[in-house]
């Protein structure tokens, strides 16, 4: 240990050493290449393409031609606020909150006891027991809810057993949410998004309610809170912030979803179907640009309004 | 006062939500086996093999399962570098904003998948890029940077930053510190990031029917049998073999992260 | 020789001056300690002798050469890091290896050469163990290890005590202290403990807002403070204020004086008020307010002492009042 070293080591080094020491000298340098692939790729290919896509909508297609005006107009917005289109516009939103409300009610008893109760090796009967259904195929959880609401399937079959199909049949008398069977009316549409989405609202739940300490909720009862009290002004104005992270995912999903209503559901059209259809079938690419603006601005009030409420920090 | 023992009727509720979760996929596994070929009848008349060997016959489902890896396994390899790299800028920066980046890799996943899906086939048409496996794989590397990008930046936040100017300060250049310190210790964020990455981009279907044209993936086949049965005895067995497949890579993702605050999910 | 040699050396991140035109020069072999309050500029000091930044303007120099463009690969300078960044995928010896492994050594080579090390900081036996599997002391060590098994002419210590509990502490101070002399290299040392750095060091820096403000020998800073904030950080030392000082000594500047030599009775060269009394087991604490200014003293086991409320004349020997050259008291 006493051999004496110089100061610096000279050794050149290789090409290796000579890239750092411009790297070392040009610290930015490091961060510019790093971030070139990602920002080309996203930047400008990714959100190239959705300026291009908010360019088209206003345009306007020729009804003779069927080709696109390459001209300034608002006619597209024009047509979405006629009826037949507003329809559209108005039936995915009140099924976009329906959904959001329904699945977290439901999420709600799950992600409490698996951020509060479950231990050990619960806890990891919870954790795949969310991740799973989360995870698993989309199209697949699409069919298996096809199967179930069958006219012929396990939830007639099952009712039949229990003497209680006429239960279903007054069910499907009523009208908007009713019909032939449950596989073609609009309340199997509304399951179907609940189902999908649920995993979505359960994680943020989840993740809001594990940052609230457990001597917070028994300061409130030593304060003399029931239950009952506890859960209306501790947790649930704890828990809001992972409900409006939550409705953030299921609202977006539902309003840009086009297959669920296709497959289980009525004729009756949502925004994903009206675009995928004047994309595809009707090559109307201005007004399908239009209708894809729809869930952006609702989605961008929303994550405004979500953001003043930190909701993000529960994400 | 609480005590640690759950309420009955949460436990009734949360047990019940499970249940709603799990058995619609259970009832898949089921139907894979019945014997009825023309509608969806419960219970099954009658248990069989047969229909596995009439998928395994089926080259249009080869074919398909062949895309969908070909496919799952270029975007996650390019959602690997993308988010890799921007998860090193990030953690490497102290003037540039974390919440740029995020947004920029979230976008494509907070956006609904139709209105991804109609930009990049409007900017395909616009480009005159024919359709190729390349735009199904331009559209899920999209998607995937973000499951790559959270799962490496934690991994960046908890590796300790003097990590690397130990590395240097003991005489290692930048290429070797990446080697000996820095790839070493996120290694198994980049494999779980990757694995999802790959349930990710093997499941998606909305994007892809905007991006494939006439090529089928596992998930496009799959919808046009939902949309237009023909064969529902092979798609029951396609059904079941999809939910199995991409639940493997979850299960790795879960075995890795055990132990650690981070959840696979995160940002899917 | 000098070790490290700072000329004008200034660190800017935007608008905020980490580092502003700082000169300093360390002695060969000397235990140089940097003092401060935390952001003061200590650490970032020793982050531009290791490299980790570099200067906006000024000359830094090591052993007489220029290191401006020198990355920390490149320059014989060690350091053992505050959190001690042990590299948590490899073992103890690898983690201590680890220079000589990038250096090209030979296994057996680099693995002997690492059990030496281990054994000069008393960890020998603990190879193959993660650094997951130690205490923050064992850590400690072998950050200290990893630091010194490449022979760097020039040790850095950034706050290396700083999470290790009371006792621990104390017993590493002594340890280093002994390993600086027994190898005879230049230690620099970073830490906001004045008990620390005054007990350690041949010498200390005091910095605050990024500025060197004293240096000197521990006996110069703890009895000999030149401005008010090192009278005041360094040690609960008296500030009389410029006001009361040119009464007393007829000079218009603040001066400092340590409390166990203040001298309470009935006569005094001030007067003032008893405010409160803390027994501290050798001595009493007594605050006292004298005219606004507020003193502490410390008092004996034996001596009489006052009660609270009382009036007491306030003395001291005239060696004892240290004036300082700075403005109004801290």
């Amino acid at each position: 240990m006493t051999q004496v070293q110089p100061a610096h080591f000279t050794s050149a080094g290789g090409i290796g050493t000579r890239l750092s020491d411009i790297l070392w000298r040009h610290p930015r340098l490091l961060i510019a290449l790093l971030l070139l692939p990602p920002a080309l790729w996203l930047g400008v290919i990714y959100l190239g393409s959705l300026f291009a896509l908010l360019a088209q909508s206003f345009f306007s297609i020729d009804h003779f031609t069927g080709l696109v005006k390459y001209e300034f107009t608002l006619s597209t917005y024009a047509q979405l606020i006629r009826p037949s289109n507003f329809d559209i516009i108005l039936r995915t939103v009140v099924m976009a909150f329906c959904v959001s409300l329904t699945s977290a009610v439901i999420s709600f008893p799950i992600a409490y006891f698996a951020a509060r109760y479950a231990r050990g090796a619960w806890r990891a009967v919870f954790y795949l027991g969310i991740m799973m259904p989360l995870w698993s195929s989309y199209l697949v959880k699409i069919y298996a809810w096809k199967l179930i609401l069958a006219k012929e399937g396990i939830l007639t079959w099952a009712l039949q057993k229990l003497h209680l199909e006429w239960v279903l049949d007054a069910f499907l008398a009523l009208p908007v949410i009713g019909g032939n069977s449950l596989s073609v009316s609009t309340a199997g549409t509304f399951i179907v998004f609940v189902y999908v989405w649920l995993p979505f609202m359960i994680l943020p739940i989840q993740a809001a309610l594990e940052r609230v300490p457990p001597s917070m909720l028994e300061a409130s009862g030593d304060l003399g809170a029931t239950p009952a009290q506890t859960f209306r002004h501790v947790l649930l104005p704890l828990a809001l912030p992972g409900v409006v992270a939550g409705s953030i995912f299921t609202f977006s999903l539902t309003l840009g979803d086009y297959i669920i209503p296709q497959i289980i559901g009525t004729s009756r059209l949502f925004i994903g179907q009206a675009v995928y259809q004047h994309q595809g079938i009707a090559g109307n690419i201005p007004l399908a640009a239009a209708f894809a603006m729809v869930p952006i601005a609702i989605m961008g009030l929303y994550l405004w309004a979500a953001k003043r409420m930190g909701a993000f920090d529960a994400l | 006062m609480h005590s640690d023992r759950a309420p009955l009727t949460l436990k009734i509720a949360a047990a019940a939500g499970l249940l709603f979760m799990h058995l619609p996929i259970l009832l898949i596994f089921a139907y894979a086996f019945t014997t009825e070929d023309q509608s969806f009848q419960w219970p099954p008349p009658g248990l069989t093999l047969k229909w596995f060997a009439v998928t395994w016959n089926r080259p249009d489902v080869w074919a398909a399962l062949g895309l969908s890896l070909k496919v799952a396994a270029i975007s996650t390899a390019m959602a690997l570098v993308l988010g890799t790299f921007c998860a090193a800028a990030v953690s490497r920066s102290r003037f540039f904003g974390r919440e740029t980046v995020s947004l920029m890799v979230i976008l494509p996943i907070a956006l609904p998948g139709v209105v991804t899906g109609i930009a990049l086939r409007s900017a395909f048409s616009i480009a005159e890029i024919p359709f190729s496996t390349w735009t199904i794989v331009l559209g899920h590397a999209t998607f995937c940077v973000v499951v790559v990008y959270n799962n490496a930046v934690a991994r960046f936040r908890r590796t300790s930053g003097s990590l690397i100017e130990a590395s240097m300060d003991l005489g290692a250049n930048s290429f070797q510190t990446l080697r000996h310190v820095i790839l070493p210790n996120i290694a198994t964020a980049l494999l779980v990031g990757g694995m999802l990455a790959f349930a990710l981009s093997f499941d998606e279907v909305i994007v892809t029917t905007f991006t494939a044209g006439q090529q089928q993936t596992l998930p496009i086949w799959m919808l046009e049998e939902l949309v237009r049965p023909r064969e529902r005895p092979v798609t029951n067995v396609v059904a079941m073999i999809v939910v199995l497949v991409t639940l493997l890579p979850i299960l790795g993702a879960y075995y890795l992260t055990r132990g650690t605050d981070q959840v696979a999910g995160q940002g899917k | 020789m000098s070790a490290v040699t700072f000329n004008d050396v200034s660190r800017h991140f935007g608008a905020i001056k980490a580092v502003d035109a700082v000169s300093l020069d360390i002695a060969e072999g000397e235990f140089f300690a940097m003092l401060g309050p935390s952001g003061s500029g200590k650490t970032t000091c020793l982050r531009l002798i290791a490299g980790f930044e570099r200067p906006t303007a000024g000359d830094i120099r090591i052993f007489a050469q220029p290191v401006q463009d020198l990355p920390p690969y490149k320059r014989n300078v060690n350091t053992v890091f505050q959190d001690y960044a042990l590299f948590p995928h490899l073992n103890v010896r690898d983690n201590v290896a680890y220079a000589l492994m990038i250096a090209g050594q030979g296994r057996r080579e680099r693995y002997r050469a690492a059990q030496e090390a281990l054994e000069m900081v008393q960890l020998a036996g603990y190879d193959l163990r993660k650094p997951s599997e130690l205490s923050g002391g064992q850590r400690q060590r072998v950050a200290l290890a990893r630091a010194l098994v490449n022979k760097p002419r020039v040790l850095l210590l950034d706050e290396p005590l700083g999470a290790l509990d009371l006792k621990l502490r104390e017993q590493m101070q002594e340890e280093l202290k002994s390993l600086q002399r027994q190898l005879g290299i230049t230690f620099v040392f970073v830490t906001h403990d004045q008990g620390e750095a005054l007990s350690m060091a041949d010498r200390v820096a005091v910095f605050d807002h990024g500025k060197i403000i004293q240096t000197g020998t521990p006996e110069d800073i703890y009895f000999r403070p030149e401005v008010p904030f090192v009278a005041d950080f360094v040690g609960s030392s008296n500030v009389l204020p410029a006001a009361l000082v040119a009464q007393l000594a007829g000079e218009s500047r603040p001066a400092s004086i340590r409390p166990e030599r203040l001298i309470l009775g009935a006569e005094g060269r001030i007067r003032a008020r008893v405010t409160g009394l803390s027994f501290l087991g050798l001595a009493t604490r007594v605050s006292l307010d004298a005219q606004g200014t507020r003193l502490t003293a410390l008092l004996p086991q034996d001596a009489p002492r006052p009660a609270p409320g009382d009036e007491v004349g306030v003395g001291w020997n005239a060696d004892d009042l240290h004036l300082m050259t700075a403005g109004a008291g801290a």
